[in-house]
């Protein structure tokens, strides 16, 4: 995993509650045995205007004029603000694949399902929760200036606006470590090899059904 | 001596090593594994060079991509064919169990785990697919994984967790007839929402979860998750216990009597402490059906589409207004009104050998009404299937009007052929009324096995519980 350094992005704004997985990448894609080229069909059925199906020319496609990220204004934007409860639905690890793929580094918003959220750290992507006051402040400022950027700063826990004001932001310390440094988690377990033997040689003893 | 809840039981049995901050190491019991979030792990796995920690533990099944017609003919969609026959080779090379597409025991990962005895009490259970709270029916700690998780789990045997807050979701009293475990399911996402179980871990209890089946419990610890709690769980009893005995997994001879001693302490202590608490009343629950596009948008039977006009939130108007426009649906239209193209009768939620029968009982005799272009049942698993037309039900089915199809995921998520087209509408027993879900621009209604078959003979929904 690439590690995650201070990142100055621009924002784009989605602004919907309870954007499920199944929105961020549509399951016939899923039908793909590699981890990378899920961002052409990221948001696929609002990005297009047609239907989406694996090994489609997508730059040939017509896209949803309608739909926030195809605005030229936010063409390369890395860092994704958003509603309540993002991510929620199903498991597929494909929607952060399909999110880093795209171009985001950083989520903002006040609330995120579980599985997505700890999807995104294994893959160098940063959920920030914020307060839905604060997001929807965000959003504002957003959408009145083109060209909106924020400076993500992980190491200091801080998001810095154009006009100055500082946002601080919570991370769990094991998941900043990792994000920081770009460590896989297998690795780290493996240190703990002889605990894992100990617990199970005990469990297994104790359950022998298991 | 403190008390504990049934969570906490599972969260300490399985806990290798912990850090000051509370993430641990946990180990895990079984991992259940299936053709679309394992390719990219077992990958990784061979990149590093490393092989599985124990390969006993893990058991796979192809099931997402699998056709439930014409099987003879294999998969015809290449891409759909890679990825299981990539599982294939995956288990092939390391040697781990498969129920391939032939065998008589593939099906859906959630239906067939706990068929074959491979849930049991007091388990850790993993698998890249977020209804693994299913297997939280068996007092087991069971929760959906990402595909860097399935890597993990298989060089690990263990996943980074933190514990999760607890809360009861009690359901005390009796159900009237013709009201299920689906029923309760969205009731209580109805009540808290579906972010409103984020963050916990739920144990449902009271009197209505445990006059329950086993088929039932799975039901309802399923959608958990469409809660936004990752793991639901359910207390083991005697019901557990008679559904698990003999089953090709589960313990025998002596070894049986003394899991069973251990299970039975599988249950939240009487004076535990939950973070939260939600009490519901098994009477007041009605057959459920879902308006929207999102689980939490539902209302009773005898209710009306809601009118975004009395929401004075305009963040939540807005989502109203726009789950109508996309369900094609006008405020204030009775739900019993709500004509429907299509049926679809299956799933991790309710593709059980109880959820066939109970739908065959309100289809027998009967026919699928002619606005009706479609109405399919799909069993969970091959077992499920045989048990079914070995009670004669998919002759019912058939006699009705009924497609009688092969196990499989289908349309719970159309990943195979079997999907709805733009603005269709469909009574679903599935689990997710996202946009697209069921194919893109179709619109999925949410119910019961019975709720389905009824509106499948009705041509719209109408109250199975006054038929």
């Amino acid at each position: 995993m690439k590690k995650f350094t201070l990142l100055d992005g621009l924002v784009a704004p989605l602004d919907r509650a309870n954007v499920d997985t199944d929105a961020i990448i549509p399951k016939q894609f899923l039908k793909s045995i590699k981890r990378s080229g899920f961002g052409p069909n990221a948001f696929d059925e609002w990005r297009y205007l047609d239907h989406g199906e694996p090994g489609m020319d997508n730059s040939k496609r017509p896209l949803n004029p309608e739909f926030v990220l195809n605005q030229a204004r936010y063409q390369g934007a890395q860092i994704l603000l958003a509603r309540e409860n993002f991510g929620c639905g199903s498991s597929r690890e494909h929607a952060p694949w399909a999110l880093e793929d795209f171009g985001f580094c950083v989520i903002i918003a006040p609330s995120y399902a579980d599985i997505f959220f700890n999807n995104c750290f294994k893959n160098g992507v940063l959920p920030i929760k914020l307060d839905a006051d604060k997001v929807d402040a965000l959003f504002k400022a957003v959408v009145a200036a083109p060209g909106y950027k924020l400076q993500i700063d992980l190491e200091r826990q801080r998001i810095t606006s154009p006009d100055g004001t500082v946002y601080a932001f919570d991370v769990d310390g094991h998941r900043k470590h990792c994000l920081l440094n770009g460590l896989d988690d297998i690795g780290l377990t493996l240190e703990h090899v002889s605990d894992i033997k100990s617990y199970e040689a005990k469990h297994l003893a104790a359950q022998p059904w298991l | 001596m403190s008390t504990k809840t049934l969570y906490d039981k599972l969260w300490d049995s399985h806990v290798v090593r912990q850090e000051a901050d509370g993430t641990a190491l946990i180990y895990i019991d079984r991992q259940l594994v299936h053709e679309v979030t394992s390719p990219q792990a077992f990958e990784g796995l061979k990149l590093a060079k490393r092989k599985p920690w124990r390969i006993a533990s893990m058991l796979a099944v192809p099931d997402h991509n699998v056709p439930t017609a014409n099987r003879a003919a294999g998969i015809t969609d290449p891409i759909s064919r890679l990825q299981v026959e990539t599982l294939d080779a995956n288990c092939t090379e390391y040697g781990i169990t498969e129920f391939k597409m032939g065998d008589i025991r593939q099906g859906v990962v959630h239906v067939m785990g706990p068929e074959q005895g491979a849930t049991l009490p007091g388990m850790t259970v993993v698998c890249g697919d977020s209804h693994t709270s299913t297997h939280g029916a068996f007092a087991a700690l069971a929760h959906g994984i990402g595909t860097s998780e399935v890597e993990h789990v298989m060089a690990t045997q263990c996943l980074v967790a933190k514990k999760s807050k607890s809360m009861l979701v009690k359901v005390d009293g009796k159900l009237h007839k013709g009201v299920t475990a689906k029923d309760i399911a969205l009731a209580v996402i109805g009540k808290i929402g579906t972010a409103g179980g984020t963050g916990y871990a739920i144990e449902f209890g009271g009197e209505a979860i445990r006059a329950l089946s086993m088929e039932g419990r799975m039901t309802l610890c399923n959608m958990a998750i469409e809660a936004g709690a990752r793991a639901g769980m359910i207390a083991a009893d005697d019901v557990t216990f008679t559904y698990l005995k003999g089953r090709p997994y589960a313990p025998q001879g002596a070894q049986w009597d003394q899991a069973v001693t251990y299970w039975r302490t599988l249950h939240s202590d009487a004076d535990a402490k939950f973070d939260a608490t939600i009490v519901l009343d098994a009477a007041q629950i009605k057959p459920q059906v879902t308006w929207g596009t999102s689980p939490e948008m539902v209302v009773d039977i005898d209710g009306y589409v809601p009118d975004p006009a009395k929401l004075s939130d305009a963040g939540k108007r807005g989502d109203m207004e726009r789950a109508l426009s996309y369900m094609g649906l006008q405020a204030n239209t009775a739900i019993t009104d709500i004509k429907i193209d299509k049926v679809f009768i299956g799933s991790c939620t309710n593709g059980r050998i109880e959820d066939m029968r109970a739908a065959a009982t309100v289809a027998k005799g009967k026919k699928v009404a002619a606005n009706v272009m479609l109405a399919m049942v799909v069993p969970g698993s091959g077992l499920v299937k045989l048990q079914a037309e070995q009670e004669g039900l998919d002759k019912i089915f058939i006699a009705a009007g009924f497609e009688w199809r092969d196990p499989g995921c289908s349309m719970c998520l159309a990943m195979n052929d079997d999907r709805l087209s733009a603005g269709e509408r469909c009574a679903s027993t599935s689990n997710r009324n996202f946009e697209g879900r069921q194919g893109q621009g179709g619109r999925t209604h949410l119910v019961s096995p019975e709720m389905a078959a009824a509106a499948a003979i009705a041509g719209h929904f109408i109250d199975v519980s006054k038929l």
